[in-house]
């Protein structure tokens, strides 16, 4: 509901914020990729940037891989289902994962985020003048509470630093978008000896490739 | 445009795990950039969307209510009372 009230406000029409809900069905790439719209910045930094931010996908999709059946078309179709909260549900805790428990919990998922996509879209249209009652603020908000909850590691807190301090420096100087995307270099602060040795701990301490 | 970029690219990524993929792990190296993509691609987005106003950086409601939502958050650990004060707060913050 938050992303059609939001996309909304970003000047998308409700027929176009559910389409993107019912095609992208990625809830944190669609939110950078809006938000960047509404920023001023073009389709193709909001694409890299949504691009950049489902990239998790890649490895999550990885491990779950064997667990599905089926040639690779199916397993390549079972793998658009995989979200962050049904990834994790059925997630058995040694490397495997419980298929059917993950294409329901998204079947469920599916049917909210499209649902609620429309409601919100609908009743976004009935707020008033969206700047008196303070909606740009939802965005910012809305991200900083999902990067409160990933600053748990000592080097996340350096990264989400290090990215802030890029960003700002580039505001002046490039088009709305670009330095959200440069600031995403500041992650390859995983390539260094001891993160990647932390990476190798944690893969190792759950038991899953992840 | 942008949904059909954001469609495909989403599509591809989800469908070459578990085909390309299926079974091998991915080299430590890359897992641990990932894992770190979120945080520094949210910073930059809090930061670009709080602290700057088109080209240039300014400090004004918006910022206000997203310190205000942060801390709910901080202590609350709801998303829907970081957001719903943080829209409250620059809307107060604006009408002073």
């Amino acid at each position: 509901m938050s992303f059609g009230i939001l996309a909304d406000e970003a000047g998308f029409s409700d027929i176009a914020a559910v389409i993107m809900s019912a095609i992208v069905f990625a809830g944190s790439a669609q939110f950078t990729a809006i938000s960047i719209l509404a920023a001023g910045g073009g389709a193709g930094a909001a694409v890299a940037a949504a691009t950049l931010m489902n990239s998790r996908f890649l490895p999550m999709s990885a491990a779950v891989g064997p667990s599905f059946s089926g040639g690779p078309l199916r397993r390549a179709a079972k793998g658009q289902a995989v979200v962050d909260h049904s990834w994790a549900l059925s997630s058995r805790g040694d490397g495997s994962f419980d298929q059917a428990l993950l294409l329901g919990a998204s079947a469920i998922a599916y049917c909210t985020w499209v649902g609620g996509t429309a409601v919100g879209a609908i009743w976004g249209d009935a707020l008033g003048d969206p700047d008196a009652l303070g909606l740009d603020a939802i965005f910012p908000a809305f991200f900083f509470g999902l990067l409160l909850n990933e600053l748990r590691s000592h080097r996340a807190r350096g990264v989400a630093a290090l990215g802030t301090a890029i960003a700002l420096v580039l505001v002046p100087f490039t088009p709305p978008g670009v330095p959200v995307l440069v600031a995403s270099l500041a992650s390859l602060v995983g390539l260094t000896k001891r993160a990647r040795a932390e990476a190798q701990e944690r893969q190792e301490a759950e038991g899953e490739p992840r | 445009m942008t949904i059909a970029g954001c469609a495909a690219v989403t599509a591809a990524i989800k469908a070459t795990g578990p085909i390309a993929l299926g079974g091998r792990e991915l080299p430590t190296w890359f897992t641990s950039v990932v894992i770190l993509l979120s945080p520094a691609l949210l910073a930059a987005l809090v930061a670009t969307q709080a602290f700057a106003e088109g080209d240039h950086l300014a400090l004004d409601a918006d910022t206000a209510g997203v310190a205000a939502g942060g801390l709910v958050f901080w202590f609350t650990r709801s998303i829907v009372g970081c957001v719903v004060i943080a829209a409250a707060a620059t809307a107060f913050v604006r009408a002073l």
